[in-house]
């Protein structure tokens, strides 16, 4: 560990150096990170017990879940994942309007992602395919319990997931503002990356509850 | 030596000086004002359950209103008093001091996280107003999910929040450790106070979102009728008992790891001796916190498992005894030849080393099944897991409080008092508790507020023994109190203790902690016993 340089913008009062406090970060986002892994683990566990209870039933009434609404988006949320990995790269190399620009198409995929998401929720409503308080459930000749199950865990992941990906478009978009105000320091390219790694967990959730939700019935 | 820099008390005296403060000592005695609030109020609780245990029939509480109570001081122990216990009073406050940094990793998440706690606690004590919970601690599915007529949402929302302060906590904790030791303090150098609580932060990062995932999933049952629980609707309740237990199990050694660590410290420096069995001591917290994810299911031997994974869980429950008996024949060795003062923290710690044996022993009994089954959900439990939690860590947080309140507070305590109500504790504590292994070998199940008449003398005794310990807790928060206008001011270093925290910061440390980077040049505990030391 160096001495702390007298001058240095962006460096806590804490820190000695910004190695130091690159370090810190980054080890920080990848400990929540694992917290979060843990968060969706104990979902992933239920829904893995049920599916191996009843397996048929699983089968059939998720072939009633909208193929192609759960394609797209993850055709969706992997791009977004790329134009995010860009966006780190270019902050990386302190380049940070170049960063900045990508992160627009970052935001974009995102809210479009939700969009859909949202849409696809609605249809489901119409379908009678919500299995909360007194609503009319259609079970589609499946049997009821398991399908109520499974179309449980499907608006819990999946709700859980969308509010992950809000929190993701607003961190996303504050980022912009901040790299358009200059108000990140040229030695603390952290915040970009930090956030970067924060969007692909949320879109590697959603690569696991994709097959699941939307497979399993082939 | 007079401090040349004003110290972290003296830095301002406003209330947003206090509430805003992003200083990790300030925050600490935040932490240990709010968890003092909350002991005092699972406290009083549970004066109104041994006062009901008094008589065998059920006079001054009702049934319902007994479920409340001990529903209310489960959870207010373990989530708003033990989980956060030592972590974020003693840890907060010496974990940049023993690295030698100034401050933790994350100044701002410290403060967040005890605004969550706050938070997480405001939403406990309003479910208590209106009504309280009846559920128990644990929330058992499809009672708390169903049929609990009762503000579980409330508190569950409650519990939810505060693991989000406990995350942060331990993030914080993990980062500062990796990245901000002082030149020269490697990890075998580090103080086991600091390998206990990176140990312990492990299971709070990997641990409590299981157990926040848990009651999102018992939140959207009962709130939104979805199903994931309730047989009724093709669920399964175990599996609300798996998630639970995935969490609370290691929970439990969140509870006790920092306990061990603080006594680590007492020890060699009331021996005045190194501790013995550095490596042995730090890797058995690491072991203990990973063993500790995988013998949750003894807690459900007599709730329905496959006989080949009770044989598991309780042969991995049998393992948890090694690192902890390590640690016990450890910190004896220690004591072996050296030269021993009994201050107060030393008796704490002391206290603690019986007690924990005491408690991880008859931890042995219930894990073995047929024993389990005979004991399940009796007070032999009960006596079992309040020698851990009682016996063990808060008499080493008493020890620890103790023994750093020179370093946070500037002042000594009044030591004839301080080993007055160490005795008082130690006593009480045995009275309260030992008649509670035979109530449960007798076969007198928990949670329930009347009882057979044969079994009277047994909980008068009980009883008593907690007006005794209750003696222990009030007295000490008089003199510290006290000590705060009137005790005698501290130097450096009143214990001759080897620690950065000791050797390079003032009593109390000045904002930064230290006026330039310490650098360490040897191990931990470098006591001799051959010398004579005067205490302060």
């Amino acid at each position: 560990m160096t001495e702390r340089p007298a001058y240095s913008p962006g460096l806590a009062h804490h820190f000695e150096t910004h190695a130091q406090q690159h370090r810190a970060a980054t080890l920080g986002i990848w400990l929540f990170l694992g917290s979060e892994i843990m968060l969706f683990g104990g979902m992933f566990m239920g829904y893995t017990i049920y599916r191996i209870l009843y397996a048929t039933a699983f089968e059939q009434i998720a072939a009633h879940t909208h193929f192609w609404f759960g394609t797209i988006n993850t055709a969706l949320l992997l791009t977004s994942s790329l134009t995010m990995a860009m966006a780190v790269h270019h902050a990386r190399a302190q380049n940070y309007q170049k960063s900045g620009r990508w992160l627009v198409p970052t935001a974009v995929l995102g809210v479009a992602f939700l969009a859909l998401k949202v849409v696809e929720w609605y249809l489901e409503y119409r379908e009678n395919l919500v299995p909360i308080l007194g609503w009319n459930f259609d079970a589609h000749g499946v049997a009821q319990g398991p399908a109520r199950l499974f179309m449980g865990f499907y608006f819990v992941m999946t709700g859980l997931h969308a509010i992950h990906l809000s929190i993701g478009v607003c961190l996303v978009v504050g980022l912009m503002v901040l790299l358009r105000r200059d108000k990140i320091a040229r030695e603390n390219p952290s915040k970009v990356e930090i956030i970067g790694l924060y969007w692909h967990l949320v879109d590697i959730i959603w690569i696991f509850a994709y097959p699941i939700f939307y497979l399993v019935s082939a | 030596m007079a401090p040349t820099l004003k110290n972290y008390l003296q830095d301002g005296s406003t209330l947003r000086s206090w509430f805003l403060s992003t200083d990790h000592k300030r925050i600490a005695i935040l932490y240990l004002l709010s968890i003092t609030f909350f002991f005092m109020i699972g406290g009083t609780v549970v004066g109104l359950i041994r006062l009901e245990l008094l008589s065998p029939a059920g006079d001054v509480v009702s049934s319902d209103t007994y479920n409340r109570l001990f529903t209310i001081h489960g959870v207010i122990m373990v989530w708003f008093f033990l989980i956060p216990s030592i972590p974020v009073t003693l840890g907060n406050f010496l974990l940049p001091l023993m690295l030698g940094a100034k401050d933790l990793a994350f100044p701002r998440l410290n403060l967040l996280s005890w605004y969550l706690f706050i938070g997480g606690g405001i939403f406990t004590l309003v479910a208590v107003v209106v009504g309280g919970v009846d559920t128990g601690w644990t929330f058992y599915t499809p009672y708390s999910s169903t049929f609990a007529n009762s503000a579980v949402i409330t508190v569950a929302a409650g519990v939810f929040i505060t693991g989000f302060s406990t995350i942060a906590t331990s993030i914080n904790f993990i980062v500062t450790t990796h990245t901000m030791r002082a030149r020269g303090l490697t990890w075998f150098r580090l103080p086991i106070f600091v390998w206990s609580l990176y140990a312990t932060s492990i299971i709070m990062v990997l641990a409590t979102p299981v157990l926040a995932i848990t009651l999102v999933l018992l939140a959207v049952e009962r709130g939104l009728q979805i199903g994931i629980f309730d047989p009724s609707l093709g669920g399964d309740p175990l599996l609300f008992q798996h998630l639970f237990w995935f969490y609370s199990h290691p929970a439990v050694y969140i509870m006790i790891l920092p306990g061990m660590g603080v006594v680590t410290e007492v020890i060699p420096c009331f021996a005045r001796r190194p501790i013995f069995g550095y490596k042995p001591i730090a890797y058995s917290s690491i072991a203990i916190a990973i063993l500790g994810f995988l013998v949750w299911g003894h807690h459900m031997f007599v709730a329905g498992e496959s006989i080949y994974a009770m044989l598991m869980f309780s042969f991995l429950s049998y393992a948890v005894a090694i690192p902890s008996g390590i640690k016990i024949f450890n910190w004896t060795v220690t004591l072996y030849k050296g030269r021993i003062y009994m201050k107060t923290p030393m008796i704490y710690a002391l206290g603690f080393l019986g007690l924990f044996t005491i408690g991880g022993l008859t931890g042995l009994f219930v894990a073995a099944l047929a024993v389990d089954i005979h004991v399940h959900d009796t007070y032999f439990v009960v006596a079992h897991f309040h020698y851990i939690m009682v016996g063990g860590m808060v008499s080493a947080l008493m020890g620890g409080l103790h023994f750093w309140w020179p370093k946070m507070t500037g002042r000594l305590y009044p030591e004839f008092l301080g080993q007055v109500s160490a005795w008082t504790m130690f006593l009480g504590f045995n009275l309260t508790f030992f008649p509670q292994f035979l109530l449960g070998y007798l076969g007198m199940p928990r949670r329930y507020h009347t009882y057979p008449a044969e079994f009277q003398v047994l909980n008068v005794m009980s009883s008593l023994g907690a007006s005794i310990l209750a003696v222990g807790y009030i007295l000490p928060f008089f003199y510290l109190v006290w000590s705060l206008r009137w005790g005698k001011k501290a130097a450096r270093n009143p214990w001759r203790a080897t620690g950065l925290e000791w050797e390079y910061a003032d009593s109390p440390p000045i904002k930064t902690n230290f006026e330039s980077p310490p650098i360490v040049h040897g191990p931990a505990y470098d006591y001799d016993p051959q010398k004579e030391v005067n205490f302060d």
